[in-house]
């Protein structure tokens, strides 16, 4: 039994809370695990291959996650930013949750890889990691792995794409996003997607057409890109849930790229920062305005 | 995939949509036509409360229509009627220019400017800048000619 183990049996026990949200060996790859007996907390597990972003289990909009009781989610470095982020915009309250931290040495791209992380299997948000320790955690545990090995995979294709012409990056686009069938696993994986009615189901007016034409693709991504403008925190849980493959990651790091450029705003891990769409300061650089 | 026409000659007129703020831009674009200054027709105006109400949806919608450029404008910072809307306007659109680029939009399509009541010749500049930039990039079928795209 690890730290992590113990600390979640002791949680339960002492009716801290009623839940511990974490992770445990499935059929196919890890899973996601609602752990209520402290007998059951001996099956949490932690390694590279822990890539789901649990604070998606605290969105509102999965209230019947909520209903359990108290919850205690464990949360990897990138995963904090978005409860942060839940907290800021007022969709969690602090005092409601126990919050886990874990020290992180990258994870893999896919659940049901293997553990090992080489250069082709870790996954891409690793490599702009900062918070491999969390800092915004009730306990924090088990011991700092090494570093995950350096890939160049994602910012090689934003290079590439911004050298393009605008005529080349939508011959690529346009291709990539044609496959959408718009399935919205983009949105129900986001933790930060919080809105009760998403745009994307709204039909009067309609906005974002439902069949699955590129139009109507293009749309929903752009809308959905905008929506996390300032908010992603870079858990690439898009691109993961995408049965179709979309690099939906390069999206939301470009736009993450350019907040950082123009804003100077990084995905904070403190909910008391103020996410820089809802701000301003008189002296933004408008240049591009006649 | 569209095919690109070259503009040049062609007699190609680009077909623009203004979204404008009521208390400055649109007053100013007034003042121009009162004024009787001389600008080109391509650019249809609607007029919002404010710039800060244009929504990315409305310029996305526009150009899937057959818009092949669109205006965003409003007051100049600090004169905003509702005192901060257009600065919030500024940072949004510039990541949604900078998105709908990366996209492959070229970013010249979406032209922001800030005119007041009393800039009626800068409108006319900023139209006829709009005008020459759709001009000298053609058409734009992207968005308007994909598969099942809405007729209009």
């Amino acid at each position: 039994m690890s730290e992590m183990n113990e600390l979640a049996a002791k949680l339960l026990s002492e009716g801290t809370v009623k839940v511990v949200i974490g992770y445990e060996q499935g059929p196919a790859g890890v899973r996601p695990a609602f752990i209520t007996d402290p007998a059951k907390a001996e099956t949490l597990i932690f390694d590279s291959r822990c890539v789901q972003n649990l604070a998606v289990y605290l969105n509102p909009r999965r209230s019947h996650v909520v209903t359990l009781g108290k919850v205690a989610v464990i949360v990897k470095g990138c995963d904090s930013k978005a409860v942060a982020g839940l907290i800021r915009e007022y969709q969690v309250k602090r005092e409601d949750i126990v919050i886990i931290g874990v020290r992180c040495g990258g994870v893999v791209r896919r659940a049901d890889m293997t553990a090992e992380l080489t250069a082709d299997t870790v996954s891409d948000k690793c490599q702009d990691c900062d918070v491999r320790e969390p800092k915004f955690c009730d306990h924090l545990v088990l011991p700092l792995p090494p570093a995950p090995p350096i890939t160049t995979r994602r910012a090689d294709k934003i290079a590439e794409l911004t050298k393009m012409t605008p005529d080349e990056r939508w011959a690529y686009w346009s291709e990539q996003l044609d496959r959408c069938i718009r399935c919205h696993a983009c949105r129900e994986v986001c933790p930060l997607c919080t809105c009760v009615q998403c745009i994307a189901d709204k039909n009067r007016p309609q906005w974002i057409p439902t069949s699955a034409t590129l139009q109507g693709d293009v749309m929903w991504q752009i809308t959905r890109v905008l929506h996390l403008a300032g908010r992603c925190v870079d858990c690439q849980e898009c691109e993961r849930a995408c049965p179709l493959d979309i690099p939906l990651g390069l999206l939301t790091r470009y736009v993450a790229q350019m907040v950082e450029k123009r804003f100077d705003y990084k995905a904070s891990d403190d909910p008391s920062v103020v996410a820089p769409m809802g701000e301003y300061r008189t002296d933004d650089e408008e240049g591009f305005i006649l | 995939m569209s095919s690109k026409t070259p503009a040049s000659g062609t007699g190609f007129e680009p077909k623009i949509i203004a979204f404008v703020c009521t208390w400055c831009t649109y007053t100013g674009a007034d003042l121009a036509g009162t004024s009787r200054m001389q600008m080109p027709p391509n650019v249809r105006v609607v007029r919002l409360n404010c710039s800060s109400r244009v929504n990315p949806q409305f310029v996305m919608r526009a150009f899937e229509r057959g818009a092949d450029g669109v205006i965003i404008s409003g007051c100049h910072p600090g004169d905003c009627h509702y005192s901060t809307g257009n600065y919030f306007t500024r940072r949004r659109i510039a990541i949604f220019s900078e998105l709908l680029d990366f996209v492959g939009v070229d970013s010249r399509r979406l032209t922001m400017s800030w005119v007041s009541a009393s800039q009626g010749g800068k409108w006319r500049d900023v139209v006829s800048k709009a005008i020459a930039n759709v001009k000298e990039l053609g058409p734009f079928h992207q968005f308007s000619q994909v598969e099942g795209g809405e007729q209009q």
